[in-house]
C-alpha cells in the first residue's frame, strides 16, 4: 500500500466500523453541501438570465436621454426638458469614431384598432438603425427602410405579443390598422424576444421617426431642430464604451454650448456600466444565498464533531493501545483528523452530486411557476469540497486534541 | 539494561497522597528474564508502566540502555515505546476491527514503518501464519495472545514487558505460551520483564523479585 493512502485506508476503517452513524454524520454534510451548492447555482442562474438577456438588447449599446432637471434643494423634478435633437444624432454619427449604428427616437402613446380589437401602444418612431443598435430581427415582414424613412411612409412593424393581441390567426402583414386618425399598414413582424428587464420588444410598436413628427407631434427646438427623446448608440466592439461616452459628451457639450462649469443637460448610460452594476448586485445576492445554506454546513459541522467526540470515549482503549505502541500525539492527531476530514470530504462530494441534481430538477421544474435558469459552475463545486475538508479539519480539531492528550495508564485501563 | 534508583511514585487521591512506590532500587541484566511478583496493590503495575515508560516517576532516575529517561518529554517518552519496548498485555489488547496480520503490523508502525513480510514472518513464529486473516473475535484466548506476543517481538525491541500474559489462561495453554515466550526470548535474546501470579509461570525466569506495599521486599536469582 501507498505510504500516503494508509492513513486514509485506517480512516475509513474506521468510519466503517460504524456505517449508521458515519452515514448521519455524512448525512448533515451532504444537506449544507447541496444547499450551498444549489442556492449558488440560482444565483448564479438568476444573473446569468439577466445578462444573457442584457446581451440580447445589445450589450454595446449606450444611450442618450435628456439630463433630468434638478429643482432647488434637491428636489428631483418630474419632467425631462427636451434637449437631444435629430441634428445631434446626425453629428455623432458624422463625428465619432468606434460606432456602428446611431438611432435618434422619439415616442407617443396612441391608441391602435384593427377591426374590433384594439390596444393602447407606445408608438416609438425609429430610424432604419434602431434595427442594428437593439438587434431586432423581423419573423415576417421587413424592418423600416431608408426609403420608408425618406418618404414618411404610413407603416408599421410591430412587436409579437401585439401581432398576437390585434391579428389572432391572421396574418398581420400588408392589414392596414387605425392609428389615432391615420391608417397605417403593417409590414412586418419582430421575432419574439422574451421579456427583459429593459421593456420588451414584444410590445413594440414602430414606425418611422419621419411620419411620426409629421403624423401626431411635430417638437422643434427653438433653433428649429428636431426633438427626439433618446439616441440609441451601438458600439463598435466591447471595452470601447467609456471612449464612445467621453467623446460624444464633448460633441454634445459644444453643439448644446455648454460652459465649462454647468452641468450636462443629457445623461449617458453605457450598457457595460450597467452590466457590472447587475453583475455587482447579483454576485451579493448569490453569495447572500450561499451564506443562508453555509449555516446547514455548519450545523452539519458541529455534528461532525459530536460523533468525533463519541468516536474518541468509545476508541479510549484503542488509543491507549496505540500510545503503548509508540504512537506519538501527532500520530493520534492525524488519525482523528483524517477520519473527519475523510468523513466530511465524502459528505462534501455526495452533497455536490445532491445539490447539482436538485438544480437540475430547479431548472426542469421552475420556482413557483417561473422558469428558472441554473448554473453550477466549477469554482463553487471546489469551494463546497474545499469548505467541507476545512469544516472536518476545523470541527475535528476538538476530539482530535483530546484524544492525542489522553493518558495511555487511564486509556489502557478503559472499558 | 534497567537501572532504577530511588523510584518513588506518589499519585493524588483528593487531599491526601497515595505512595504507591517507595524508593526502589533495582538492576536488570541485558537478556535477563525477570519475574515481578506479589499481591494486588503492591505497586506490581506501577512498576512495571514506569519500566515500560508509560508514566514518569515522581522521584529518582531511571536509565534504560544508560540513558536517563526519567526526565523526557511524552513524545521522547512515545520514541523510547516504539523502538525500545514491546507489550503483551494480560487482555491481550488487539483492535478487534483488524485482522491478526494488521494488528502485528501495527507493532511496527510507530517504529519506522509497516513491513508485511517480517509480520508474515512474526505471526509463523507463533505458529499462526494460517490465521492471518482471522479477526480477533475468531480466534481463542491463547491464539490472541500469540498475535499480541508477535505483535511486541515483531520490531525487535531490546525489551519486552509482560503484564500477566497468562492470567486469563488455562494452564495448559499458559505452558504452551511460556514455553513459547522462553524460546522466542532466547533465540532474539532480549530482556523480558514479566508480572505474574503464578509461582510456576515464575519459574521460567531466572530473576524474581517480590513485591509488598511499595517496595522491593526480597529478589531471588534462579
Amino acid at each position: 500500500m501507498k505510504k500516503w493512502l494508509e492513513p486514509l485506508a485506517n480512516a475509513w476503517q474506521g468510519a466503517r466500523t460504524h456505517k449508521l452513524r458515519s452515514s448521519l454524520t455524512i448525512l448533515g454534510i451532504v444537506i449544507g453541501v447541496a444547499a450551498v451548492i444549489a442556492l449558488m447555482s440560482i444565483g448564479r442562474g438568476v444573473q446569468a438570465g439577466i445578462l444573457s438577456n442584457i446581451e440580447s438588447l445589445g450589450s454595446n449599446l449606450i444611450t442618450i436621454t435628456p439630463a433630468m432637471s434638478y429643482e432647488r434643494g434637491g428636489v428631483m423634478g418630474a419632467s425631462s426638458v427636451a434637449t437631444l435633437t435629430l441634428e445631434d444624432a446626425a453629428a455623432i454619427s458624422e463625428q465619432v469614431s468606434r460606432v456602428i449604428a446611431v438611432a435618434p427616437y422619439s415616442s407617443s402613446n396612441q391608441q391602435l384598432v384593427y377591426g374590433s380589437e384594439n390596444v393602447n401602444a407606445q408608438i416609438i418612431g425609429v430610424t432604419p438603425e434602431y434595427q442594428a443598435a437593439y438587434n431586432l430581427e423581423t419573423a415576417e415582414g421587413a424592418f423600416i427602410s431608408e426609403y420608408n424613412y425618406d418618404s414618411g411612409a404610413k407603416v408599421t412593424v410591430i412587436g409579437a405579443s401585439v401581432a398576437e393581441e390585434l391579428f389572432s390567426g391572421v396574418d398581420p402583414v400588408g392589414q392596414k390598422v387605425r392609428m389615432g386618425t391615420s391608417i397605417i399598414t403593417v409590414m412586418g413582424v419582430l421575432e419574439s424576444k422574451g421579456s427583459s428587464m429593459m421593456g420588451s420588444t414584444d410590445d413594440a410598436v414602430l414606425i418611422p421617426l419621419s411620419t411620426l413628427q409629421q403624423t401626431f407631434s411635430q417638437q422643434r427646438t427653438s433653433t428649429g431642430e428636431h426633438i427626439v427623446s433618446t439616441i440609441a448608440i451601438t458600439v463598435s466592439e466591447q471595452g470601447q464604451a467609456d471612449y464612445v461616452v467621453g467623446e460624444v459628451t464633448d460633441l454634445l457639450r459644444s453643439r448644446h454650448r455648454l460652459a465649462s462649469g454647468e452641468d450636462d443637460d443629457f445623461s449617458i448610460r453605457s450598457m457595460e456600466e450597467l452590466v457590472s452594476t447587475i453583475t455587482e448586485i447579483s454576485g451579493t445576492l448569490t453569495l447572500f444565498l450561499g451564506a443562508i445554506a453555509a449555516i446547514s454546513l455548519l450545523v452539519g459541522g458541529i455534528g461532525v464533531m459530536n460523533i468525533m467526540l463519541v468516536s474518541v470515549v468509545e476508541r479510549t482503549r484503542e488509543i491507549g493501545i496505540r500510545k503503548a505502541l509508540g504512537a506519538r500525539e501527532r500520530d493520534i492527531w492525524s488519525q482523528f483528523l483524517t477520519e473527519s476530514a475523510l468523513l466530511s470530504f465524502t459528505g462534501g462530494l455526495i452533497g455536490v452530486a445532491v445539490g447539482w441534481g436538485a438544480s437540475k430538477i430547479i431548472s426542469g421544474v421552475g420556482i413557483m411557476g417561473s422558469e428558472m435558469t441554473t448554473v453550477v459552475s466549477a469554482d463553487i463545486v471546489i469551494l463546497a469540497l474545499a469548505v467541507s475538508v476545512g469544516i472536518g479539519l476545523l470541527f475535528g480539531f476538538l476530539p482530535a486534541r483530546r484524544a492525542a492528550q489522553l493518558n495511555p495508564i487511564e486509556a489502557l485501563r478503559y472499558e | 539494561m534497567i537501572r532504577l534508583r530511588d523510584i518513588a511514585k506518589v499519585y493524588p487521591m483528593g487531599n491526601r497522597e497515595l505512595e504507591v512506590l517507595r524508593g526502589v532500587n533495582l538492576h536488570v541484566k541485558q537478556g535477563e528474564m525477570v519475574a515481578i511478583m506479589g499481591p494486588s496493590g503492591s505497586g506490581k503495575t506501577t512498576m512495571l508502566n514506569l519500566i515500560g515508560c508509560l508514566d514518569v516517576p515522581t522521584s529518582g532516575s531511571y536509565y534504560l540502555e544508560n540513558r536517563e529517561v526519567s526526565c523526557l518529554s511524552r513524545g521522547e517518552l512515545a520514541q523510547v515505546r516504539a523502538n525500545k519496548i514491546g507489550f503483551i498485555f494480560q487482555s491481550y489488547n488487539l483492535l478487534p476491527q483488524l485482522s491478526a496480520l494488521a494488528n502485528v503490523e501495527l507493532g511496527m508502525k510507530y517504529a519506522g514503518g509497516i513491513d508485511s513480510e517480517k509480520a508474515m514472518t512474526a505471526l509463523a513464529r507463533v505458529g499462526l501464519s494460517g490465521r492471518a486473516n482471522h479477526k480477533p473475535s475468531e480466534l481463542s484466548g491463547g491464539e490472541q495472545q500469540r498475535v499480541s506476543i508477535a505483535r511486541a517481538l515483531v520490531k525487535n525491541p531490546p525489551l519486552i514487558l509482560a503484564d500477566e500474559p497468562t492470567g486469563n489462561l488455562d494452564s495448559h495453554t499458559s505452558e504452551e505460551i511460556m514455553a513459547m515466550l522462553t524460546t522466542l526470548h532466547n533465540e532474539q535474546n532480549n530482556t523480558l520483564v514479566m508480572i505474574t501470579h503464578e509461582a510456576d509461570i515464575a519459574h521460567y525466569c531466572q530473576h524474581i523479585i517480590h513485591f509488598k506495599d511499595g517496595q522491593i521486599e526480597w529478589e531471588e536469582a534462579v
